[in-house]
């Protein structure tokens, strides 16, 4: 184990980690509960493993699991974990310590979070290698630039002086594989490596992750939600679910022939699409945003925006994050009074201001908010949360407000006896998003501002509140104004798409028009990153990305590379 | 109310302790005329009788007894004590969570005028005001209400921040809802555990700096029975080694360690935090 080069690794196909009937149980509310009920994991070495499932899987917590590492009120109640020939459970915490970070390394899904801001990328790149005595500090700094190339980091000989707010989100995810790296381990655990990024950098990324694992032979288990991100990644594939295995294959065997119903569910979400298409007939749109510019004290954020929203259509608002999507559902609520431009709804200019908008002008514009959670006050019942705005802005008392509110917990498929007493602690993320809904059906509005709604949820979730929505937009004949980054979500619900970049409309039009080329580069960009199941879609995107830069001139990348 | 009692059954032996002190000192500051053996003001005695039938514990400096002058201070000192802590809470908690609700100069305005009431020292401003407005029930409540309305404010302020900018305020603010209903329904339930929890420990404060004021000779005025002065008027009796002066002195730091333990067990329960 002295010395952990290339050339001395054991050769591809022999088992590097055995984890046999791992249990995991957690302290939940003073009660023992187990979250992970006997799952075996095997691991050869130079293999990619694809761990997924939905949120309570179990997913994370296995590929903690590899390290021997639980977090904080859980333990490994059950099972063995053997990495080459070393019993994890009994080894000793200086044992432990000598192999997490040299021979076994964590790359956290939020990058931007787990540097420490404090200090430059470089030297927390260098800490684990001269800590583990693998190399010395020149030697670990010359690797960093080394492996900074081979992520494909611009200015790979300067970037490691920055600190981590200096460099975008992308890049310091690709900076954190890198410091994974540092003592070359035999096994890297990615936990959800790129969820919080944008598509267009996703694709970075992933590719430079790929190379440098196959590159130096490195065995890794992948955690994710996303089976796509998955696909283009992994050798071999397990479905959890519940904290059980449901199903475990080959990557291309799995993706095209699923043996469990959950799987083939897996597999069939994004799939849904809704049926009419709306005929715009009238002149006036519902709302129009008229030339609006903004800023954020003294620093422009929007810079002539210019959309319409028609009665009963979905107008989706697509755009990396920073684009100025949020911003512009801001300007329209009133919240960010624009410096220039108007909103105009039904026509009449709205006050720019929410505090001078009247009651009316406030009811028929509602909003939906990516986070459920911090959207509902954790201290008011289902019954208060949907009535207040009854009360407020029909002025319902007593059996009127109590039957609107029951039948309108019954319109999103909740059933009112069981649900409107409770507090929103006591419902599910899909159910909290749906109570969200309720509220802003309850104001009789016309339009309903969606921001990034179902990016919080678990795509079957998801799926299921897309649904929902567009069920209400037919009967309600409602507009909605659907801000998300999600590609997918757009070929869904959309009638009309408006591509937003760096606080500029880039790209609109109809829906069907904006998804057949010939495209902007930027929305041509944005539609090619969205990961598709087949397990070369990476690959033959990288070559036809390629071959368009050499040919045409066209290049096709994410802003910070 | 099951919740509640099945709660008490996990209480820890300190916060049964002080629960039941503080119950204790409750029920004797209530019913203090039909507690205490004599009134609390008459002279019945010589004065400094020695522990014994029937002054139980002496007299006082004058020949009052001095058990149902304790009995009766429970009721003066610790009943001017919550009045007192409830209304620097109500001063606090008001401008407090207007300054984090509002934002802007509001906020700056009431932050620099409590930065300037927290420069001067409590003990020192309270001598002064109580000297300028005279030493009157009312003037005491006022003067130490408002000097500790600043830490109570800091706090409303700092927790209600946390609350302010999350999503279901927008929401309230969105729909049209006027300042006083975002916070008294939005806000206010949010930031009541923390609150709880420091309404316990100023209270301590608030007691204690009443007892220190009376010590000297500023806070309640004679011949109102109250700990602090109680300590003051029989002092002498300490160098011919007396006990009788500690007594009270006693009272109050046992019922300060007593709503101490409860608070820190309140604050385990809130926070979340496990041992």
């Amino acid at each position: 184990m002295a010395d952990n080069t290339n050339t001395q690794r054991g050769t591809k196909g022999d088992v590097l980690l055995e984890m046999k009937g791992l249990k995991i149980a957690a302290m939940v509310e003073e009660e023992e509960i187990e979250i992970v009920h006997g799952v075996d994991v095997t691991l050869k070495r130079g293999e990619v493993l694809g761990l997924i499932g939905e949120s309570g899987a179990g997913k994370s917590t296995i590929g903690l699991a590899a390290m021997a590492y639980t977090r904080g009120g859980c333990w490994i109640s059950g099972g063995s974990i053997n990495f080459d020939g070393i019993d994890m459970l009994n080894a000793s915490a200086e044992q432990l310590r000598d192999l997490r970070g040299k021979r076994i390394a964590y790359v956290a899904q939020s990058a931007a979070a787990n540097f420490n801001p404090a200090h430059k990328l470089i030297d927390q790149f260098t800490e684990a290698p001269v800590l583990h005595g693998y190399s010395n500090r020149s030697a670990a700094e010359a690797d960093a630039k080394e492996l900074f190339g081979r992520l494909r980091l611009p200015n790979a000989d300067t970037i490691g002086f920055r600190y981590p707010h200096q460099v975008s989100g992308g890049q310091l995810q690709r900076a954190m594989t890198a410091m994974a790296m540092s003592c070359r381990p035999d096994l890297i655990v990615f936990d959800e490596p790129t969820t919080a990024l944008d598509v267009t950098t996703q694709i970075e990324v992933l590719a430079a992750i790929r190379d440098v694992v196959e590159q130096f032979n490195t065995a890794a288990i992948y955690v994710t939600h996303d089976l796509a991100v998955v696909a283009q990644m992994a050798d071999r594939i397990m479905v959890l679910r519940h904290g059980n295995l449901v199903e475990e294959g080959n990557t291309r065997e799995m993706l095209a022939a699923p043996k469990e119903e959950y799987t083939s569910q897996l597999l069939a979400v994004r799939t849904f699409k809704k049926e009419h298409q709306l005929e715009v007939t009238e002149t006036t749109p519902l709302l129009r945003v008229n030339n609006v510019s903004a800023s954020y004290g003294t620093t422009p954020v929007l810079f002539g925006v210019n959309f319409d929203v028609h009665k009963g259509q979905t107008v989706a608002v697509v755009g990396e994050s920073g684009s100025g999507k949020s911003t512009t559902a801001r300007v329209i609520t009133g919240l960010l009074p624009p410096s220039e431009g108007t909103i105009e709804f039904k026509g009449q200019a709205l006050p720019p201001d929410y505090r001078n908008r009247s009651k009316d002008e406030l009811r028929q514009v509602q909003m939906i908010y990516q986070m459920a959670d911090t959207a509902l006050n954790p201290r008011q019942r289902i019954r208060e949360v949907i009535g207040r705005p009854l009360t407020f802005y029909l002025g319902m008392t007593g059996k009127q407000r109590e039957d609107r509110t029951r039948e309108l917990l019954t319109m999103i498929e909740m059933n009112p006896d069981e649900y409107i007493d409770r507090y929103p602690t006591e419902l599910s993320g899909g159910q909290k998003q749906r109570i969200c809904i309720a509220r802003a059906l309850a104001a009789e509005p016309e339009l309903i501002i969606c921001d990034e709604v179902t990016s919080a949820l678990d795509q079957l979730v998801a799926e299921e509140i897309l649904k929902l929505l567009d069920r209400l937009q037919s009967e309600l004949n409602l507009a909605y104004m659907f801000i998300t980054h999600d590609l997918a979500t757009v070929r869904a619900i959309a009638d009309e798409v408006v591509v937003m970049l760096r606080g500029e409309v880039n790209d609109s039009g109809p829906k069907d028009e904006m998804f057949t080329p010939p495209h902007t580069d930027y929305t041509d960009l944005l539609l090619s990153s969205v990961p598709e199941m087949d397990p070369d879609w990476l690959d033959n995107l990288l070559e036809e990305r390629k071959r368009l830069a050499e040919e045409e001139g066209r290049v096709l990348k994410a802003a910070d590379n | 109310m099951n919740e509640f009692i099945k709660l008490l059954k996990k209480a820890p032996p300190t916060a049964i302790f002080g629960m039941v002190v503080i119950t204790i000192y409750v029920i004797v500051a209530i019913f203090a005329p039909f507690v205490a053996p004599f009134s609390e003001t008459e002279i019945v005695g010589d004065q400094f009788e020695l522990w014994g039938d029937p002054y139980i514990l002496g007299t006082d400096n004058l020949g009052r007894d001095m058990l149902s002058r304790l009995i009766f201070g429970a009721r003066n000192t610790v009943g001017i004590a919550l009045i007192t802590t409830a209304f620097a809470f109500l001063v606090g908690c008001f401008f407090g969570l207007l300054a984090a609700t509002l934002g802007g100069w509001v906020d700056q305005l009431l932050g620099r005028i409590v930065d300037v009431m927290m420069a001067i020292p409590t003990l020192v401003f309270a001598l002064l005001l109580l000297t300028i407005f005279g030493t009157s029930v009312t003037t005491l409540v006022l003067v130490i209400g408002i000097l500790y309305s600043t830490s109570v404010f800091r706090l409303a302020r700092a927790v209600s921040m946390n609350v302010v900018v999350l999503d279901f305020v927008e929401v309230a603010k969105l729909r049209g809802e006027g300042l006083l209903y975002i916070i008294r329904h939005e806000i206010l339930p949010n930031i009541l555990p923390p609150l709880v929890a420091e309404f316990g420990l100023r209270f301590c404060f608030v007691f204690l700096f009443i007892s220190a004021l009376s010590f000297l000779g500023l806070g309640l005025q004679p011949p109102t029975a109250d700990w602090g002065s109680m300590v003051r008027e029989n002092a002498t009796l300490i160098t011919f080694g007396d006990i009788t002066p500690l007594v009270p002195a006693a009272a109050i730091a046992l019922l300060t360690v007593a709503v101490n333990f409860v608070v820190d067990w309140f604050l385990h329960l809130t926070s979340g935090l496990k041992d």
